[in-house]
């Protein structure tokens, strides 16, 4: 075998199963890839003996034919998810010394599966930022980068980075706006938000709790399949989680596409549309047609709307949840304080880094009293519309195909997007309405533009039904012959 | 609604943030280019429209009030920036 580290999971499992190699040979190679990429700059923490020893009771595993879902699959770990007795840092400041007592259900949920840690994986501070450059741990570089080095989107960006990098055979990422299927596009990968419930919550350091979701980034959508049935689940510990049977993704996988409606709604086709953008939707709608699937225009009237109520609703929720970041029971606390106020006060300021304290005030003020209703009860009314607008087109088809971003990765630096918020806001245009909806969305590779960057599709579809996105994103993945580095 | 900068010290004082006084109109004016761009959602009449808070129509579970994680005092203090007598310290509140 050339190099093990280039399958994917799937493959991997059947090598695995056939003694191609060991656990430990596989999460070695892993440990050797992690360590030779330092300079991409994915992983905050690296837990190499850890895994090691994860690897072993893998290997052990497979001899006495006791072979669990995920059996020795080194992953990496979204630094947002609390890892037992492994630090967990947020990206921030102000979580940077924290070592949770316990473990998240998804992260529980994967080790109870028979995977192995090899660490912990950079992101935007607290998840909030769509190019990984908010980390308190500095920027992750997109391994697609050329002559200048690209973000890898964000903010599950190191995630996406070490998939891509084959620096894990697959991550978990989570998304309040795009968070998964952002970077994942960047990247070349592919990851699905799945429904909103669908994944515990619990032991996920929150940012915006109605619309945080956890999903894996992988190479494939057979990846994402197996990774999101050991992921899912309900969860007394999270109140949103539905009680609802986790079907076996997998074998949705095959079957064909006929008949099947597919929705391209207009408003995703703005004036100005990156031409290349275009023509891969519709030649993604191409291979779907030529499958026997019906396409058709549909209509989301207030797409429009969906990122500006989006950036009332996830600060508001931000800025509560934030609120117990006060450097008394665990993480930083600032020194030199006179009075209680003044220690919180100090905590935070040097704590969190410049989005977060921007998105807490922007939070802050729109949940205050005399703005309450102009700004966020408006957003919630709005969400509504939005809401319903994904349920009205559901009447008409099955599934949604849109691009997953306007634009390809752009430099690390880029000085409009950090001028102005609001630019970088923009990058979010397709897939925060998602979240807002509760619904799951897949991003796969599509191509490469002209200048050879990877280019994303997103299938979104009915609540709960995660399947018929795997099924045709399974038949996407076929056509569009991507290459992974 | 243009904020001006005494909004923008109560807010930050309301969020426990320090703003410095260099920093305070350039903080004004950026949220005041947000809040005109969030401004878009007036275009939309929503006076009938039922606000949306959760996209799960369940109702929240009910579960009994009992200890299901106690006994670990020591692990959770263990990340105290600061602790005393079992207890976590603080400077000091009354007077």
């Amino acid at each position: 075998m050339s190099d093990i580290t280039k399958l994917t999971v799937h493959e991997t499992l059947k090598a695995l199963k056939n003694k191609e190699f060991s656990a430990v040979e596989l999460t070695e190679a892993y440990i050797k890839n992690m360590e030779n990429g330092r300079h991409y700059n994915a992983y905050i923490t690296e837990c190499a003996d850890k895994a090691r020893e994860q690897a072993k009771v893998a290997d052990k595993n497979y001899q006495s034919g006791n072979i669990r879902l995920l059996e020795g699959i080194p992953l990496g770990i979204k630094d947002l998810f609390c890892t037992k007795d492994i630090r967990t840092t947020a990206a921030s400041h102000i979580l940077d010394n924290f070592v949770p007592p316990y473990e998240s259900t998804v992260t529980q949920n994967l080790l109870n599966d028979g995977a192995v840690f090899l660490g912990k994986l950079n992101l935007d501070e607290f998840a909030m930022g769509g190019s990984n450059e908010t980390s308190y741990f500095g920027p992750v570089i997109n391994p697609w980068s050329k002559d200048k080095d690209l973000v890898p989107g964000g903010s599950s960006g190191g995630s996406a980075t070490a998939v891509a990098a084959n620096m894990c055979a697959a991550s978990t990422g989570t998304d309040t706006g795009g968070s998964i299927r952002e970077p994942a596009a960047f990247c070349g990968c592919t990851g699905i938000k799945p429904t909103y419930g669908r994944c515990s919550r619990y032991g996920i350091v929150a940012f915006a709790s109605s619309l945080d979701q956890a999903g894996p980034i992988a190479k494939d959508v057979e990846d994402c399949a197996l990774l999101l049935k050991s992921m899912a689940g309900f969860d007394e510990k999270d109140s949103t989680s539905c009680e609802i049977a986790v079907p076996d993704y997998v074998s949705s996988l095959t079957g064909d596409i006929k008949g099947l409606v597919v929705g391209m709604p207009k408003e995703y086709r703005p004036e100005g549309l990156n031409p290349e953008v275009a023509s891969y939707w519709d030649k993604a709608a191409e291979y779907l047609r030529a499958r026997g699937a019906i396409v058709k225009e549909i209509s989301l009237p207030h797409t429009k709307y969906a990122l500006a109520t989006y950036y009332v609703l996830a600060p508001a929720e931000a800025s509560s949840n934030l609120a117990r970041y006060d450097g008394i029971r665990y993480g930083f606390r600032a020194q030199g304080n006179g009075n209680l106020d003044e220690l919180y006060i100090n905590t935070r300021t040097l704590g969190f880094g410049k989005e977060v304290k921007r998105r807490i005030m922007i939070g802050t003020y729109v949940l205050s009293a005399g703005y309450y209703d102009a700004y966020y009860l408006k957003a919630q009314k709005m969400r509504r519309l939005i809401h319903d607008d994904f349920m009205k087109a559901f009447k008409q088809c099955d599934i949604i195909l849109t691009p997953t971003s306007p634009i390809t990765a752009f430099p690390i630096g880029d000085e409009s997007m950090l001028n102005n918020p609001i630019n970088m806001y923009l990058n979010d245009v397709f897939t925060v309405s998602v979240n807002l909806a509760g619904l799951p969305a897949l991003s796969l590779p599509i191509g490469l533009s002209s200048d050879g960057l990877p280019l994303g599709m997103q299938l979104i579809g009915k609540p709960f039904d995660e399947e018929t996105i795997f099924k045709v994103a399974a038949k996407l993945e076929i056509d569009a012959k991507f290459e992974r580095k | 609604m243009a904020i001006d900068n005494e909004t923008v010290k109560r807010v930050a004082f309301l969020s426990r943030l320090k703003v410095d006084d260099d920093k305070i109109d350039a903080t004004k004016e950026e949220f005041n280019k947000i809040l005109l761009w969030i401004e878009e959602l007036n275009e939309i009449n929503t006076d009938n429209v039922e606000p949306l808070i959760s996209v799960n129509d369940v109702n929240l579970r009910v579960r009994d009030d009992e200890v299901t994680a106690g006994n670990c005092r020591k692990e959770i203090l263990q990340n105290a920036p600061s602790a005393e007598y079992d207890y976590f310290a603080v400077p000091k509140v009354v007077e």
